[in-house]
């Protein structure tokens, strides 16, 4: 008979979510490692150019006048409010006079509405900001580890940067599969996923262990019945919670223009994952953890007292 | 009892901040600078190269070239320029409104090295020995011709070079390149030359340029970022225009699911808007498109605060108890969790600050300032605002805080 009450069980379905996330997390990094992510410019060496055409026109048009102005091997998309802009990446760095002799062969070609803007990045900056901001994350993850250990104890700390990675390689896996392009507001939006997942995990964690305080734990059960009511009391929030900001993402993402969009599906990919792996994945790693350390502690102490 | 006397002071508390933050906030927002991807203008990092092989770059020599560029952007007339040193070899400079860029481009990144060689070869005079403000551009009083004279500060060392080398050649160089090559005639003791065969234009660029002193460094281009002001404009009102939808959203659902207090939750979201505005006008925070970025996903921070509070009242509420105490459990209870999350994300925010680069920065600048903004608002604002209300003894029904009454527990 249970001693407390809870609708859930989700403690007990932990091997069910815990494979779900597995079986996604392991589709990203198979992606990842068979077709890599689809970088922009900011971390490959190129040249960008997103010319705001504003009149119709089709990607063959924009690859036709390119190539008249020798810049052969340009990848071109359509985007923009209303498809008024040509996205172009170009994996060689143009100089200042190619740049604007492409914007004067559009002016010709479409009017003078025709605007542009250009971003050239030398292969070794691009490499560096990757590597820098790499090492930025796992740095405020360490600062995160620190924190949560001394305010609350190191499983949960622990825990709480699995789900943390776990969020993040969820986006990363998904930006990979999709062929979504990876620029340097990407990494803005891992931080701010990171901090949002953190968020979420410590929110529940705080839960559980203010109730651990009211409830002993002897066995299996009483630490399935912590969980569970726990992530019970706090559920609501979590979801109400993530759907405002989801709600902000999304509203980022319908109407916040071509340049932020890929942010914004970034955030919602993260956010949607972290909603998930703040309920089903960081409690259900922290219950494993303890009750292991719980039966390792009974066998000592039984060890003690047989002696 | 419900007391009037309170609501009238909350309702003039409530009037006098509206009517705060509608009086002041075009000014605000007018002072706020705005970001290069907002407003439109050039951002280039330079990688500093030493000039010649004895020469190693330190961050004097790096400093000393931050210095020759801002003497450059003052020729370009730009207001405001953003030059950083970054690492141990790069600047970073970022023009805001720039027109030509082609322009701007040219005049920062030319070093301009001015050197006298006789016979194309031995150095005899450099830029050094110019004249403070020594080059001009002038016109020949034969020809009408557009030259650019250049003073020298030591007339007698100029007239015993010309003297002794009569007959050779003293070539003027600039950089790399031979801009001007007359054979010496005669001793010229004016201490004065002149660089033939420039247009106007490039006189005066020239002239200008010589003026503002050549570069300690070669600088050479890594990185370069340009966006036309009309799409600058574009970002701007996009993003603006996602963050209203965006936040007439939360508003609508807030008061939905959690009603007084929701409402009181959408007030304390204006003012936590207008603060986070206000904060970047004084303390001249750029504002950026992941700025912006940031300040919404503030948003996102601040009502969650306030959920996790009204959570917690309504399950005191649930619990069987009266509303003051449940309010006042609830408040309290919550603090510490709020608090926790928040000062997570901050050390998140501020280790990407330390560690991160120019667009990070800004990122982590804005997270961090509206977080604080978000903490002071919605634990500090919406509280104030309930306990006003409870004051009044106006909040009797459960309702309010949208509990039913059948989910109401005996104690």
């Amino acid at each position: 008979m249970k001693s407390v009450n809870y609708k859930f069980d989700i403690v007990g379905k932990r091997k069910l979510f815990l494979s779900i996330s597995a079986v996604l997390l392991s589709i990203g990094v198979a992606s990842l490692f068979l077709f890599g992510l689809n970088l922009g410019i900011d971390f490959v060496s190129g040249t960008r150019l997103d010319i705001a055409i504003d009149k119709p026109f089709t990607t063959e048009e924009v690859t036709g006048l390119l190539e008249e102005q020798g810049i052969e091997e340009a990848q071109v998309r359509i985007g923009g409010d209303d498809d008024g802009f040509a996205i172009v990446n170009v994996p060689e760095t143009l100089d200042k006079e190619t740049v604007i002799e492409v914007r004067e062969a559009f002016r010709a070609e479409y009017g003078e509405q025709v605007d542009l803007q250009e971003q050239v990045v030398s292969p070794i900056i691009g490499r560096e900001l990757a590597r820098n901001a790499l090492i930025a994350l796992l740095l405020a993850s360490v600062g995160i580890v620190i924190y949560v250990g001394l305010r609350f104890e190191y499983r949960f700390a622990v825990a709480a940067i699995l789900a943390l990675f776990h969020d993040a390689l969820f986006t990363v896996g998904m930006f990979s599969l999709l062929r979504l392009e990876v620029d340097i507001t990407f990494i803005a939006a891992i931080l701010t996923i990171v901090g949002y997942s953190v968020n979420d995990t410590i929110v529940l964690f705080d839960r559980i262990r203010e109730n651990m305080r009211i409830m002993k734990l002897k066995d299996f059960q009483d630490l399935k019945d912590l969980v569970n009511v726990s992530t019970q009391q706090t559920v609501v929030r979590s979801i109400n919670t993530s759907v405002t900001v989801l709600f902000t993402a999304g509203a980022l993402f319908l109407f916040g223009g071509e340049t932020i969009a890929n942010f914004s599906l970034a955030l919602l990919f993260g956010l949607t994952a972290g909603m998930y792996s703040s309920i089903f994945i960081a409690s259900q790693i922290w219950v494993i953890w303890k009750w292991a350390s719980m039966q390792r502690e009974r066998e000592r102490l039984a060890g003690a007292a047989g002696e | 009892m419900i007391k009037w006397s309170r609501l009238a002071v909350l309702a003039i508390l409530l009037a006098g901040v509206f009517a705060t933050i509608i009086g002041t906030a075009e000014t605000v927002l007018d002072n706020i600078t705005l970001g290069l991807d907002l407003q439109g203008g050039f951002e280039v990092l330079y990688e500093a190269e030493p000039l010649n092989k004895e020469q190693t770059i330190t961050s004097d020599t790096l400093a000393a070239a931050a210095a020759a560029v801002n003497e450059r952007i003052n020729v370009l007339g730009v207001e405001e320029p953003v030059i950083s040193i970054e690492g141990d070899n790069r600047i970073r400079v970022q023009l805001a409104g720039v027109e030509d860029q082609d322009e701007a481009r040219r005049v920062l990144g030319t070093p301009a090295h001015l050197t006298f060689r006789l016979n194309h070869e031995e150095v005899v005079l450099t830029g050094e020995d110019l004249k403070e403000n020594g080059a001009s551009l002038e016109f020949d009083p034969d020809t009408g011709q557009p030259v650019v004279a250049l003073k020298l500060k030591d007339a007698k060392k100029f007239a015993d070079i010309t003297r002794e080398n009569r007959g050779e050649i003293l070539a003027i160089y600039l950089d790399e390149e031979a801009v001007s090559a007359p054979v010496i005639n005669q001793a010229i003791p004016t201490g004065e030359a002149v660089i033939t065969g420039v247009s106007q234009e490039e006189g005066k660029e020239l002239a200008d340029l010589l003026n503002a002193g050549a570069l300690p460094v070669k600088l050479n281009e890594v990185q370069s970022f340009s966006i036309a002001a009309s799409l600058g404009q574009l970002s701007l009102t996009q993003s603006l225009k996602a963050g209203i939808y965006g936040s007439l959203i939360v508003l609508v659902f807030m008061v939905g699911f959690y009603r007084v207090p929701g409402l009181i939750a959408s007030i304390s979201l204006v003012v936590y808007a207008y603060l986070v505005l206000l904060t970047f006008s004084l303390l001249n925070v750029t504002l950026t498109l992941a700025g912006i970025a940031a300040f919404i996903l503030g948003i996102g921070m601040a009502v969650d605060a306030n959920i996790l509070m009204y959570e917690r009242i309504k399950e005191e509420i649930r619990s069987g108890k009266t509303i003051p105490s449940s309010i006042k459990a609830g408040s309290r209870r919550s603090f510490l969790t709020i608090f926790d999350a928040n000062i997570t994300t901050v050390v998140a925010a501020a280790v990407l600050f330390y560690f991160g680069t120019s667009s990070i920065q800004g990122f982590a600048v804005s997270l961090i300032v509206s977080i604080v903004v978000s903490f002071a608002t919605a634990v500090a604002g919406s509280r104030m605002l309930l306990n006003m209300l409870l004051k009044s003894r106006i909040l009797k029904n459960p309702g309010w805080f949208g509990v039913r009454g059948d989910e109401i527990g005996e104690l």
